[in-house]
Parts: structure tokens; C-alpha cells; sequence
């Protein structure tokens, strides 16, 4: 493959960054890496979309720094990362104002209170259809379990319930028989799919 | 002005917990923007989160809004550079050594193993927001409706939250 130049990169991640509404940026990401500029095979997104799912920060910033970092190393990373952003940030601040000006104007709150139950609604959808995937067992429903509770029932906060449960879910799924970690690996990895 | 250091502060540290999305940190950004700092009002901070679902690109760029409500365009600057840099440079570092650690059989168990406790934060952060999102008949249909449009259509889910901004106009006022 012919070194892809950061100007491209960029180029690519900013058209994502203006253009994926509505939040499904995985989406656009394998569609545009992907099938579109073949830059990455399906198996190498899904490798890198499963670190990104464990490290914090937001899919969209960690999958376009780790995909920036495999095609063209830290450069291609920031590239990726400013194109991805950019648009966002604009839009976002601007919102501020505009919420600023809105005051209390009825119209507007009802509207707000309208897209607030509606994103509820489409948040829920997307972490039932992730969650769907990610049971296999009791050890997944159980540690899903014990972070609601945490947060919901015993008030306790995000670090904690993080730490802990993080964890012991971690030593529950402890590498137990010799063999090919990475063969495993794959075949979770694409079982999330 | 004299707020940037604190702006600063906070959405660095609530980066940290974004741990398979955003809504992860929800119920610790409650805490810190509404009772710590009082920036602003929770149904704010619903509305605000709300809109940011509908930004193309990160979701959570709506920090940005809370730093220019607070502190205008530096304040906007800073909020975005707090949480998306330092988190970016962990996992550019996280990402150049996770190649080389291929045969780490630890590698696999510490992404299965975070793999439901990520479901269960975003959950409870969920259920933190839809507690005070979803209130009387109007807000529980529309959260219904969108849920059953997400699961069963291919509909971009910005119109399915355009959707409800109309429902709220005609029917919550």
C-alpha cells in the first residue's frame, strides 16, 4: 500500500466529523475505512474498535486517533483527531449561544423536553442492541448487574463502581487454559458483531 | 473567566470515565456541574446533553456548550480541550503498545472483562438521565416510539430525534 498522505487523512475524518448525525459514527467510520478506501480490513477495525470500547474517551476520538496511528503513525493520529472534532466543536459552541439567546422562551424548552425523551429512547436502543451481543453468560449479566446497582441503588460514583467492579469482572475473565490467546481473542471479537 | 481552571478541572476528570461512551460519566457530571459548580440547571444539562446527541461527529462535544455558557468561547475551548486531549493521548499510547502486546493473555480478559461493566455504567447513567428526560405520558411515549424506530427501522437516528422536538412543540407546551 502506497503511504496515504495526512492531508487525506484528514480530509476523510473531517467529512465523517460534519456529516455523521445522529450518532452512529462506528457506522461511518467502517464505512468510510473499510469498504470505501480500503485503508483498513473489517477484522483490523474490529481489533481496533474493541480497544477502543475499553479505553475511556468516546468511540468516535479513540477510533479515529487508533486508526490515524495505524496508517501514519502520531501524525496521521492528531490528523484524524482534529478532522473528527472540528465540525463538532464549531456546532457546539455556536449551540451555546443560541441556548444562551433562547431565555425562556416556551416554544424552545418544549422542544428540548421533546429531543431529551427521544434521545433517551435512542440511547436505550443502542446500548440494548450492544448489551444483546455482549451476554453470553451469567459472569456478563451479573457484572452489568452490579455497575447499575452501584450507581443507581448505592449511590456510589463513577471511579468506584469503575475500579471495582472493573476489577473483579476482569479477574472473573481471567485467562485460564494455556493456548492461542489470540485465536480467542478473534473469535470474541467477532462475535460482537 | 476566573471559572477556566475549574472547567478545566472538571471535564478532564470526567473524561477518564467515558469508558465505552459518554453516558458513562453522566451521573459524576451531574454532580459536578449542577450541585459542585452550579453552572447549571439539571433540566439544562438535560436539554444540552440531549442536543449533543444530534451533532454530527463525538456526542459528547456538548461540553463545549457548558464551557461557552460558563465562560464564552475560551470557556467552550478549554472544556473541549480538557476532555478529548488527555484522553487522546492515553490511548494514542495504549494503542501503539496494545499491537505489541498480542500474546498478553491478560490482553483479551481486560476487554471482556470491561466489556459488560461498560453496558452497566452506561445503563445507570441512562437510567440517572431518563429519570428527569422521561416524565408523564407525552415524554414516555416519545422515548418508546424512538426506542421501537431504532430497533426495527434504519431511519437516521437525527430524524428520530428531530421527531420528538416536533411531538415536544405540539404537545408540551
Amino acid at each position: 500500500m502506497s503511504e496515504i498522505s495526512i492531508l487525506a487523512i484528514f480530509g476523510v475524518f473531517l467529512q465523517i466529523g460534519a456529516t455523521s448525525f445522529g450518532g452512529g459514527v462506528v457506522a461511518y467510520l467502517r464505512s468510510a475505512l473499510v469498504t470505501k478506501k480500503k485503508w483498513l480490513t473489517d477484522t483490523e477495525f474490529l481489533e481496533l474498535m474493541s480497544l477502543s470500547n475499553t479505553l475511556p474517551g468516546l468511540n468516535a476520538t479513540n477510533m479515529a486517533i487508533l486508526a490515524g496511528q495505524r496508517l501514519r503513525g502520531t501524525p496521521g493520529a492528531v490528523a484524524a483527531m482534529i478532522g473528527m472534532c472540528l465540525p463538532a466543536l464549531i456546532l457546539m459552541t455556536a449551540a451555546g449561544f443560541a441556548y444562551g439567546a433562547e431565555g425562556s422562551r416556551p416554544l424552545v424548552t418544549a422542544m428540548l423536553r421533546g429531543v431529551a425523551a427521544a434521545a433517551t429512547g435512542l440511547i436505550a436502543a443502542t446500548w440494548y442492541q450492544i448489551g444483546k451481543k455482549t451476554v453470553k453468560g451469567f459472569y456478563e449479566a451479573f457484572f452489568i448487574l452490579a455497575a447499575i446497582l452501584g450507581i443507581n441503588y448505592f449511590k456510589l460514583s463513577v471511579p468506584i463502581v469503575l475500579l471495582s467492579v472493573g476489577a473483579v469482572s476482569i479477574f472473573a475473565f481471567r485467562p485460564r487454559k494455556p493456548g492461542d490467546h489470540r485465536k480467542e481473542e478473534h473469535a470474541w471479537i467477532r462475535s460482537l458483531q | 473567566m476566573d471559572q477556566i481552571p475549574a472547567i478545566a478541572g472538571v471535564f478532564a476528570y470526567l473524561s477518564l470515565l467515558t469508558i465505552g461512551g459518554g453516558m458513562a460519566a453522566f451521573p459524576e457530571m451531574k454532580v459536578l456541574v449542577i450541585e459542585t459548580h452550579r453552572w447549571l440547571t439539571y433540566p439544562q444539562l438535560i436539554h444540552i446533553y440531549s442536543v449533543g446527541q444530534m451533532s454530527p461527529g463525538p456526542n459528547m462535544m456538548m461540553v463545549a456548550t457548558i464551557g461557552e455558557r460558563v465562560a464564552g468561547i475560551p470557556g467552550a475551548l478549554v472544556a473541549a480541550f480538557a476532555f478529548f486531549v488527555p484522553t487522546g493521548i492515553l490511548t494514542l499510547a495504549v494503542g501503539g503498545l496494545w499491537k505489541r502486546l498480542e500474546q498478553w493473555p491478560w490482553r483479551a480478559s481486560i476487554q471482556k472483562g470491561l466489556a459488560p461493566v461498560a453496558i452497566g455504567l452506561a445503563v445507570a447513567g441512562l437510567i440517572t438521565f431518563g429519570r428527569t428526560a422521561v416524565t408523564g405520558w407525552v415524554t414516555v411515549a416519545v422515548a418508546l416510539i424512538v426506542f421501537a424506530g431504532a430497533m426495527r427501522t434504519r431511519l437516521n437516528p437525527a430524524l428520530l430525534i428531530l421527531g420528538g422536538a416536533l411531538v415536544g412543540a405540539v404537545a408540551l407546551r
